[in-house]
C-alpha cells in the first residue's frame, strides 16, 4: 500500500511455512508492520483487541489470523493471501499453517511460489514439522528457500545456536535434494533482521529478510521453457475460430509450426491476438488467442505446442503425490484427473508400497488414465507437469500431482 | 468502457509482463475457464469500479465476440442514482442482458424487515442467494479482493457454495497452481474472484491504463451530505438525516460504491485519475476502514456475512 504511483515492474510469490508457536504469525506481521504495509485503521483495530486482553504491545499476530476459528485458538488454520509493496518489488504472501494437519495448505501456497520461508524456532531447532515443511518445499520445486531462524532474542542472539540449527537444517536439505537455502536469524517479536538489520547480532552479516525478498530473481524459471498453449475455449466469430488460453510457458510468434495434442495434428500460427492488440509474438504468462492455418477440430483439453520439445504424450502417469482429502486414496480408486485443461478419467494403479495415502500424506503413484495426456515432467514445467486428482461422485479435490517423467 | 485494448504495448523482452499486465492475464485465465466449465454463469454488477472493471475483462476475454454471460444487480433500493444509469447506460451499450433481485421488493413484500440501523447491506444476501437458485446459475463472478478484509483474504478463486450459498471456511478446497476446480452437485454453485489478487491500487492504475469510464461519484464533486458514525453519508429518501444531524455541502467523493446507507463519503479535491490514484497511493485508511459502516459492526463482520451467503 506505501508503494507510489509508478507500478514497480516485478511481483514476488512468496509462501511462509512454520509449526504452531514458531511465531510465524508475528513474523508476517511484523514484515508488514515494519514495511510500512499496514494502514491507520487495521492497527488502530490490533491495538485495540491487544489492549482489551491485557496485552501492553500490539499483538502483530492479530493482523493476519482473519478467522473467528483462529483468533479464538490462536493458531492460522488456512492459507490468506496478502498483498504489500515496497519501492523495489510488489509482493504476494501465502500465509500458510504449519501444523502438520495443514501440510495440505502449505502445498497449496508453495504450488505458486517463487520463494519459501521456513521458520524453525532457535530454542527447539530442526524438528519433525521443519523437515516436513522441507520435503514440500523440494517436492514442490519452490526456486529458492529462506531459513529463518526466529526467537534469536530466547537464546541470547547466541551465533553457535545459530550455526547448529543451520548445519542440522543443510544435512536434511542435502538428502532432499533442495536447490539451496539461505539462513537468516531473526526474531520477529522484536524487529531484528525482519525489516531493519538487528543491532544484536554483530556476528551476521547477511542481508535482512526483507532484503532478501526484494533482491531474489524472479521469473528465470520459464527462461527457454518449451512453448505450451493448453486451450481453454474456442471462440467463432465471423467464420474464424480464435483458440483462446493462456501461454503457459516460452514463446510463440506468426508463423510457428505448431503441433495439437492429443491429435498429433500440425499447423501454423497465421495470428495472434493479445486481449485485443494484434501481436507478432507472445510470451508466458501472456492470455491470448491464436489462430492457425486449415480447418482444424481443436477444442478445450487439447494443447498446442511448438519447437521440438514435444511434451509426452501418455496414459500412464507416474507422479510425485500429496494427498489433500481426509478421505484415503488407495490402489484401484477411479478419479478424475484434472492436466491443464483437460479432465480425463483414470485408475490409481499402484502408490509405491503404500496401501493408501491419507490426509497429508506425501507419496508416489502409478495412474492409468483413459485417454493420453501431453505431460510435461513437473521438474522442468511446472505447469504442464501438475495436476489434480478429483473425486467424481461430489468432485472434491483429492491429491495434488507432479508428474516424474524421468 | 472501452471493448478493444488501447495498452499491451508489443514487447520483446519475454519477461517484461508489467504487473498489470500478469494481473490482467490471470483473471482472463479465470474468465476462460468459467466459460469453458459451467452451463450458467452470471457476473454480479453493481455499477461499482470492481465490477466495472471485471466486466472490461470479460470483454477482452472473450473478443471479438461478445461476453457469453448475463449481468445480476442486487439493488439494495438504497442505490445512488448516477450508479443505476451509469449500470444502464453500460447494460444497452454492449447488448448485456441485466438480471434485477431488488431487496425493495422483499421488503414490500413482508419478507425481509428493515433493520433498527437503516442499513440495507445485510439484507442483500436473501435476494442475492434466491436468485441463484431462481436462475440456476452455477458459477458467479464477484469483484472481491483479498486486500479489502481479512476474511476475503481466505478466500479461493473458485469457492464452493452448498445450496444455501453458504461459505464454510474450514471446508474450503485446496487450490493449488492455476487448476481451478469447478466442479459442483445440483443445487451448489460457485463463486468465483477473477480479481482475487489485485488491490485496490491495482484497480486504479489499471482503470486509468485502460481509460475505463466510472460513475462521477468516484471522483470530487460538491455535495450534500450529513455526519453519522465518522462518515460522512449523502442526504437523501433512504433515511437521513435524522434529528440532530445537519446537512453540509462539502466536496467529497467516494472510495466504493455501495448502498447509500453504509457507504461513506471521503473529503477529497481528486478530480482526475492522477488525483485519485495519487490520494489512495498516499492514504492511511484501508477502503473499507474510511469508507464502510458493515465492516465495523464486529470484527468478524466480514467472515459472518460471507458465512450466510454474502460475498
Amino acid at each position: 500500500m506505501t508503494s507510489t504511483t509508478t507500478a514497480t515492474t516485478d511481483t514476488l510469490r512468496f509462501a511462509t511455512a512454520g509449526s504452531v508457536d514458531d511465531g510465524k504469525s508475528t513474523l508476517v506481521g511484523r514484515l508488514l508492520h515494519d514495511s510500512k504495509s499496514v494502514l491507520a485503521d487495521q492497527l488502530e483495530a490490533v491495538e485495540q483487541v491487544s489492549r482489551s486482553r491485557g496485552q501492553d504491545a500490539p499483538d502483530l499476530a492479530l493482523l493476519t489470523d482473519g478467522l473467528r476459528a483462529e483468533r479464538e485458538q490462536g493458531i492460522t488454520i488456512d492459507v490468506a493471501y496478502r498483498y504489500f509493496a515496497t519501492a523495489r518489488r510488489r509482493f504476494i504472501l501465502a500465509d500458510t499453517p504449519g501444523h502438520v494437519q495443514y501440510t495440505r495448505n502449505m502445498v497449496t501456497g508453495a504450488s505458486t511460489a517463487d520463494l519459501a520461508v521456513i521458520l524453525v524456532d532457535a530454542r527447539n531447532g530442526v524438528i519433525e514439522q521443519t523437515r516436513r515443511h522441507a520435503a514440500v518445499a523440494a517436492l514442490l520445486r519452490v526456486p529458492h528457500i529462506v531459513l529463518a531462524v526466529n526467537k534469536m532474542d530466547l537464546v541470547g542472539y547466541e551465533e553457535k545456536e545459530f550455526d547448529r540449527i543451520v548445519e542440522d537444517f543443510a544435512g536434511h536439505a542435502a538428502e532432499l535434494d533442495l536447490p539451496g537455502f539461505t539462513p537468516v536469524p531473526v526474531s520477529a517479536l522484536c524487529g531484528d533482521n525482519v525489516v531493519e538489520r538487528s543491532a544484536h547480532m554483530d556476528w551476521y552479516a547477511g542481508p535482512a529478510l526483507l532484503d532478501l525478498l526484494e533482491t531474489v530473481p524472479v521469473g528465470a524459471e520459464s527462461a527457454g521453457a518449451p512453448a505450451r498453449f493448453p486451450v481453454q475455449y474456442v471462440i467463432r466469430h465471423d467464420g474464424v475460430r480464435h483458440y483462446a488460453g493462456q501461454l503457459v510457458s516460452g514463446s510463440l510468434r506468426v508463423g510457428d509450426r505448431v503441433t495439437v495434442h492429443p491429435s498429433g495434428e500440425t499447423s501454423e500460427i497465421t495470428g495472434i491476438d493479445v486481449l485485443g492488440t494484434t501481436a507478432r509474438a507472445a510470451y508466458a504468462p501472456q492470455s491470448l488467442t491464436l489462430r492457425l492455418a486449415g480447418q482444424r477440430d481443436i477444442a478445450r483439453g487439447d494443447m498446442i505446442t511448438a519447437g521440438p520439445d514435444a511434451p509426452e504424450l501418455t496414459r500412464d502417469v507416474r507422479a510425485a503425490v500429496c494427498h489433500l482429502a481426509d478421505r484415503p486414496l488407495r490402489i484401484g480408486d477411479r478419479v478424475l484427473v484434472k492436466h491443464t485443461t483437460r479432465t480425463v478419467k483414470a485408475l490409481v494403479k499402484d502408490l509405491a508400497g503404500a496401501t493408501e495415502l491419507t490426509a497429508n500424506d506425501l507419496g508416489r503413484i502409478a495412474l492409468r488414465t483413459a485417454e493420453p495426456l501431453a505431460l510435461d515432467d513437473y521438474a522442468r514445467v511446472r505447469r504442464t507437469g501438475a495436476f489434480l486428482l478429483v473425486d467424481p461422485a461430489d468432485g472434491a479435490t483429492l491429491t495434488a500431482g507432479m508428474a516424474d517423467l524421468s | 468502457m472501452t471493448t478493444a485494448a488501447t495498452a499491451s504495448q508489443e514487447t520483446d523482452s519475454p519477461y517484461a509482463l508489467s504487473h498489470l499486465d500478469a494481473l490482467e492475464s490471470e483473471a482472463v485465465h479465470i474468465f476462460r475457464e468459467v466459460a469453458g466449465e459451467f452451463e450458467r454463469p452470471v457476473i454480479l454488477f453493481s455499477g461499482g469500479k470492481d465490477s466495472i472493471v471485471m466486466l472490461h475483462l470479460a470483454l477482452k476475454a472473450f473478443a471479438p465476440a461478445a461476453i457469453p454471460f448475463t449481468l445480476l444487480h442486487v439493488d439494495t433500493g438504497h442505490n445512488f442514482p448516477e450508479v443505476l444509469a451509469y449500470r444502464d447506460r453500460v447494460v444497452a451499450a454492449h447488448g448485456l442482458r441485466l438480471h434485477v433481485a431488488s431487496v425493495q421488493d422483499y421488503i414490500d413484500r413482508g419478507v425481509l424487515r428493515e433493520r433498527p440501523d437503516g442499513t440495507r447491506n445485510p439484507l442483500q444476501t436473501v435476494p442475492l442467494t434466491e436468485a441463484i437458485q431462481q436462475h440456476r446459475f452455477d458459477a458467479v463472478f464477484g469483484g472481491g479482493r483479498r486486500d479489502e478484509e481479512k476474511a476475503r483474504a481466505k478466500e479461493r478463486v473458485f469457492s464452493l457454495r452448498d445450496e444455501f450459498s453458504q461459505w464454510d471456511p474450514r471446508r474450503q478446497r485446496p487450490e493449488l497452481w492455476n487448476l481451478y476446480n469447478g466442479r459442483h452437485a445440483p443445487g451448489e454453485h460457485v463463486r468465483v474472484f477473477p480479481l482475487s489478487n489485485w488491490t485496490e491500487l491495482d484497480v486504479w492504475q489499471y482503470i486509468a491504463r485502460e481509460h475505463i469510464e466510472l460513475p462521477e461519484i468516484y471522483f470530487a464533486h460538491e455535495r450534500e451530505v450529513f455526519q453519522r458514525s465518522h462518515m460522512w453519508l449523502t442526504a437523501g429518501d433512504w433515511g437521513g438525516p435524522k434529528d440532530g444531524e445537519t446537512v453540509e455541502k462539502r466536496r467529497v467523493r467516494y472510495r466504493t460504491v455501495g448502498d447509500m446507507s453504509c457507504t461513506g463519503a471521503v473529503d477529497s479535491d481528486a478530480t482526475t485519475l492522477d488525483a485519485v490514484i495519487t490520494e489512495i497511493a498516499a492514504s492511511r485508511l484501508t477502503e473499507r476502514g474510511a469508507t464502510r459502516a458493515d465492516d465495523k459492526m464486529s470484527e468478524a463482520a466480514m467472515e459472518d456475512r460471507k458465512r450466510e451467503g454474502y460475498f
